[in-house]
């Protein structure tokens, strides 16, 4: 195996296009597991630790430029107010030393359905910026995900930069495992809340092949809350509408029966996380519209 | 070329200088430090120049024969020194087992379960030993699986293991049943006649990971004299000296093991793992051998809990009071015995719980089948039964309208009480009291995650996942009480063996002690220390480190050490001390006619009166002079249990545990929370209080794993393991550990040294049932299985 340490992002570009088959590695928290277990022998490692641009990132006027290897804590340290939800799901992963390591690019390049940036990136919107010695070009996240720990990338590229919109909303995020901390989701359910467009999207993680969002879901409860003016009044989003967001949310669910939990356990989670987080989102909605009505 | 490992040799442990430092006394450990900041040598960490690494090539399936093994490509590899099969090994003697030696050292003709050694390969570095290890090409022809208890006994079923000669093979009822134990005492079908309520109920226990952190290692020597020198992380040196020695073609004064440091055990490191291995390897190739499992090898790499399906019947009347206890207790050994037997013959004694039920009928029976072996953990039998019967009494106190711990008050066994197996329980046994403690603590306060920023995940079920906000939380409480025996039973020879030194050295008097005790974790080197400062009143005492160049200790097991090899300590001691008084008289007598008179004793380094005059300074007395002793030490002998009526004094010292969970469950994500796990424990005599706390406090969270989380999933199609991995077998992170109020009780055992009572096993009993009893007082479920998963708790399954 060869270990190749490219000095500048130019070099680590042109050693991805000499070697298509490099396994990038930064935190290293997904890959050299792999490779300690031998699931994985990559003829290359391409260390990106030298390229300190990944580990940068940028409050724009409309989003976030996250580099790739920005790790977990530096997030929730920093990004709380603009990225609320990846902030949530950041501070789910794994333990304090993984966290200090692993980033938002690893878990892309990886592409688990239970990756626990995916819910959250997916709520938000996000786009994933790559670049090979070819050019680069934004890969919207909804079509990151392509299969089972497969994603969009070509073999020349690498993951530079992730674009997540700042929060114009409330964002929850909310993950199931079978212990309190240190666990791999059995399936996670990221929303926010778009007053700007007054949208609602969702992120659902490790309940189908790839992670999903729920369109219908999101149709639904887009619709209804648009028909009883519910972003003008405020009010209290009717529990049949919740329930209705709920079911269509564990629809949207293609889960497995596997060591971590049943699929029919996953689809019911998913019912009960989108139910409270919508809850939660629109209650501090309500609230922050109070505070600002109070204010005016 | 023989010599120490040059790195990371074992340590010689030298307790602190000061005077105190007795039992009773909380004196720190040794090792503490150097756990906590990382500097401890476990045996993972041994080097040695020229070594080599050992891999061990594991069966993919669980039952096949070996139609053929070519190794000839692994033998090829640059680096690679030497590769054996089951036809390479040098004597006739191929098999090993703690009990019954059923345990082919590599599979031979078959392989009976998944991850079962079938080839061992050295190479210059662990890489290519492990690549190695996977280019030898193994042929197998599948065999029908076993793996309950209807297709290990069907009338046609494959016997795991052809031709049993063992001592129990005339017994059992199928030659895939390993041990069968009933125990039948008075008339229980009568006595039910009686019974105003009957309950039954059947119950499952999963498959329990001992998930100690440090995995199985080790370092093989070669020696100049044709031997070898095993330095080695487990539970019972001369144990594992007593399997190797045959298989290796030597008599046992050429295998010498050594202690390394050992990353806890809880069981696991009863059975030899890489033991032998290393050694073949080592003797084959003239080199130092070093063997690592890493995590994924160790969960093939050692027995488990056994898993268990219990039948329970339990009659009471109006009052509340038992009338008869019918039960059947069907465990899962395994592939191979491992220490089978002897968790049937627990299980099978203790599954009527701490209560007095005159009229029993009982069965308690090991399975062979094609899943990982089974064999010892903390609880060892005992607990499987406690998670049934506990839910047991839950339930006839529903439906009598009792109180779950008035009932259980009501029907507690007290000293004098007889056990189903005639025992009289002839030492304190303070079971409602411990109860008593338990329920009187009080209750931590509701809604504790309520802050003014609103809720505090952390104290929510689901933790930082942000899983709830209090949404569907509801708290439960449920209580449960056990008991376990300590020491070694049904007739075992349980001795163990001291040797003590004094001498002065560099003006002052020091004791040295040497024992062959493993110290796992519980803390002995500490208490032993504790044990000569008190019995020889030095300040300074050397602990040696744990070898085969002194007698059996025993195992680091069954809650034994620090009665019995502590108990071996303190006779060494007293055979010292009776020595160095002679050695005073001698010299000092004359001088003051209370050397002759008076009772005396060893304080301060002096030799004083029993009122308190001094008579000597230990250095002038042992000036020139070194007193030192070895000898085995017994406690009180058992009896075997009648193979019919199940009868006779088979335990040594029973001891008991009490505790009340107090849970909050989101019952909509079917996710728990323990808020609270208070124990109360009888300990005779807390040699050491604070090892004590962290004994039960340790024992507690084990238990609560196996109660919310832990399990080894083996898939019924194929035998094999699902989760082998950290990933997947979860075990409790401190966000999952409750708090842990503890309620010590020292109630003297007379029979025992100093009065104390094992202490480690006791806690990890009691705690699964009551957090499963929470459970249910919070959902209202029935919950006949644990581990309880989010599936259980919202009907997803």
């Amino acid at each position: 195996m060869d270990f190749l340490r490219p000095a500048s992002w130019q070099e680590a570009l042109a050693a991805k296009a000499e070697h298509p088959a490099a396994v990038p590695i930064a935190g290293g928290t997904d890959v050299m597991v792999e490779i300690n277990f031998d699931h994985r022998r990559p003829e290359h490692l391409l260390d990106l630790t030298r390229i300190a641009d990944l580990y940068e990132w940028e409050v724009g006027e409309r989003s976030v430029r996250l580099g790739a290897s920005v790790p977990y804590t530096k997030i929730m340290e920093n990004l709380r107010a603009e990225l609320p939800g990846l902030a949530l799901a950041s501070h789910t992963v794994a333990s304090p030393q993984i966290r200090n390591r692993g980033g938002v690019g690893g878990n892309l390049g990886t592409a688990s359905p239970a990756g626990d940036a995916h819910p959250a990136l997916l709520a938000a919107g996000a786009e994933v910026e790559v670049e090979s010695v070819r050019g680069s070009r934004r890969i919207p996240i909804d079509a990151f995900f392509t299969g089972v720990k497969r994603n969009a990338l070509a073999a020349d590229e690498l993951i530079k930069w992730v674009h997540i919109e700042k929060a114009d909303g409330p964002q929850q995020f909310s993950k199931v495992g079978t212990r309190n901390a240190m666990v791999i989701a059995v399936c996670a359910f990221g929303l926010a809340l778009h007053p700007a467009t007054r949208t609602v999207r969702t992120g659902i993680g490790s309940a189908a092949p790839t992670p999903v969002r729920a369109g219908a879901a999101e149709e639904f409860l887009n619709a209804a809350l648009d028909e009883g003016g519910f972003w003008d009044n405020g009010r209290i989003v009717p529990p049949s509408v919740v329930k209705q967001f709920a079911q269509l949310c564990s629809g949207a669910c293609n889960p497995i029966d596997d060591v971590r939990g049943t699929a029919a356990y996953r689809r019911h989670a998913v019912g009960v996380m989108a139910r409270r987080t919508l809850t939660w989102t629109w209650e501090s909605y309500r609230g922050a519209r109070r505070l600002t009505e109070g204010a005016a | 070329m023989t010599r120490m490992p040059s790195d990371k040799a074992p340590t010689t442990i030298t307790q602190g200088s000061r005077a105190e430092g007795g039992i009773g006394e909380s004196t720190l450990r040794p090792d503490g430090t150097l756990k906590v900041t990382g500097e401890f040598a476990y045996s993972s960490d041994m080097w040695h120049e020229d070594m080599l690494w050992g891999q061990i090539l594991r069966s993919t399936v669980a039952h096949a024969e070996i139609v053929s093994i070519d190794t000839g490509e692994a033998l090829a590899t640059p680096g690679v020194h030497a590769v054996m099969t089951y036809d390479d090994l040098p004597t006739e003697v191929r098999h090993y087992g703690l009990e019954i030696r059923d345990t082919p050292v590599l599979a031979h003709g078959k392989v009976r379960h998944h991850g079962e050694p079938v080839a061992i390969v050295a190479a210059d570095h662990p890489e290519t030993a492990r690549r190695a290890a996977a280019k030898i090409r193994v042929e197998y022809r599948e065999l029908p699986l076993i793996t309950d208890e209807a297709s290990a006994t069907a009338p046609d079923a494959v016997l795991v293991h052809e031709n049993r000669h063992d001592h129990h093979a005339g017994h059992v009822p199928h030659p895939n049943i390993v041990h069968r134990q009933p125990i039948v005492r008075g008339d229980a079908a009568a006595a039910a006649r009686r019974a105003d309520v009957i309950v039954t109920g059947d119950y499952t226990f999963g498959m329990q990971d001992q998930a100690f952190l440090g995995p199985e290692s080790g370092l093989a020597v070669p020696e100049e004299d044709g031997g070898v020198h095993l330095y080695i992380a487990t539970q019972w040196l001369h144990s594992d000296l007593r399997q190797m020695a045959p298989v290796l073609g030597l008599p046992e004064d050429k295998v010498r093991m050594t202690l390394s440091g050992v990353g806890g055990a809880f069981g696991g490191r009863e059975d030899l793992s890489m033991q032998i291995h290393a050694c073949l390897l080592a003797l084959r190739t003239g080199r130092p051998v070093k063997i690592v499992y890493n995590r994924f090898e160790s969960f093939f790499g050692h027995v488990h809990r056994h898993p268990a399906t219990l039948h329970y019947e339990h009659g009471a009347t109006r009052d509340g009071k038992l009338t008869h206890m019918k039960c059947r207790i069907v465990l899962d050994g395994g592939a191979y015995a491992s220490a089978s037997p002897a968790v049937v013959g627990n299980a099978a004694s203790l599954s009527a719980g701490p209560y007095v039920i005159d009229d029993v009928d009982i069965e308690a029976l090991a399975l062979y089948t094609n899943n990982p072996p089974c064999g010892a953990m903390r609880g060892f039998g005992a607990v499987q039964a406690c998670f049934a019967y506990e839910a047991q009494m839950d339930k006839l106190a529903r439906e009598l309208g009792l109180d779950p711990v008035e009932f259980r008050q009501l029907n507690a066994m007290e000293q004098g009480t007889l056990m189903p197996t005639g025992q009289p329980v002839d030492s304190p046994a303070p079971v409602a009291e411990l109860l008593r403690r338990v329920k009187a603590m009080p209750m931590p306060p509701e809604r504790q995650w309520e802050s003014s920023e609103g809720a505090d995940v952390r104290q929510l079920p689901g933790g930082l996942s942000n899983t709830t906000h209090g949404e569907d939380v509801v708290r439960g409480v449920g209580y449960a009480v056990g008991i376990k025996n300590v020491g070694f039973s049904e007739g075992f020879d349980d001795y163990s063996t001291a040797r003590v030194r004094m001498e002065v050295v560099g003006g002052e008097p020091v004791a040295t002690v040497h024992t062959a005790m493993a110290e796992v974790g519980q803390g002995g080197v500490t208490v032993h220390a504790q044990i000569a400062r008190t019995e020889l009143g030095v300040a300074q005492v050397t602990i040696r480190p744990a070898d085969t160049q002194v007698g059996s200790a025993g195992s680091t097991s069954a809650s034994r050490q620090t009665y019995v090899t502590g108990g071996a300590v303190k006779n060494a001691c007293e055979l010292v001390r009776e020595r160095v008084l002679e050695i005073g008289r001698r010299k000092f007598g004359s001088y003051h006619p209370a050397w002759a008179t008076a009772e005396l004793r060893l304080e301060g380094g002096k030799v004083v009166t029993d009122g308190g005059e001094v008579l000597a300074d230990l250095v002038d007395v042992l000036e020139g002079e070194a007193v030192e002793v070895e000898q085995e030490w017994r406690h009180r002998p058992t009896e075997p249990f009648d193979l019919r009526t199940g009868q006779g004094n088979g335990h040594v010292q029973y001891s008991f545990a009490a505790h009340r969970a107090v849970v909050e469950v989101d019952t909509a994500l079917g996710l728990v929370k323990v808020i609270e796990l208070a124990c109360a424990q009888d300990v005779g005599k807390a040699l050491n209080p604070l090892s004590v706390l962290g004994q039960i406090q340790g024992g507690t969270v084990q238990g609560l794993g196996m109660a919310v989380m832990e399990e080894i999933v083996v898939d019924p199609a194929t035998a094999k393991v699902n989760n082998p991995s950290f990933t997947d077998y979860l075990i409790p992170t401190i966000l999952d550990t409750p708090t842990i109020p503890v309620d010590v009780l020292e109630l003297a055992d007379d029979h025992a040294p100093y009065g104390l009572r094992g202490v480690g096993e006791a806690p990890t009993l009691s705690s699964t049932p009551a957090v499963l009893a929470a459970i249910r007082d919070a959902t209202g479920l029935e919950l006949n299985r644990t581990p309880v998963r989010p599936e259980h708790l919202t009907g997803t399954v």
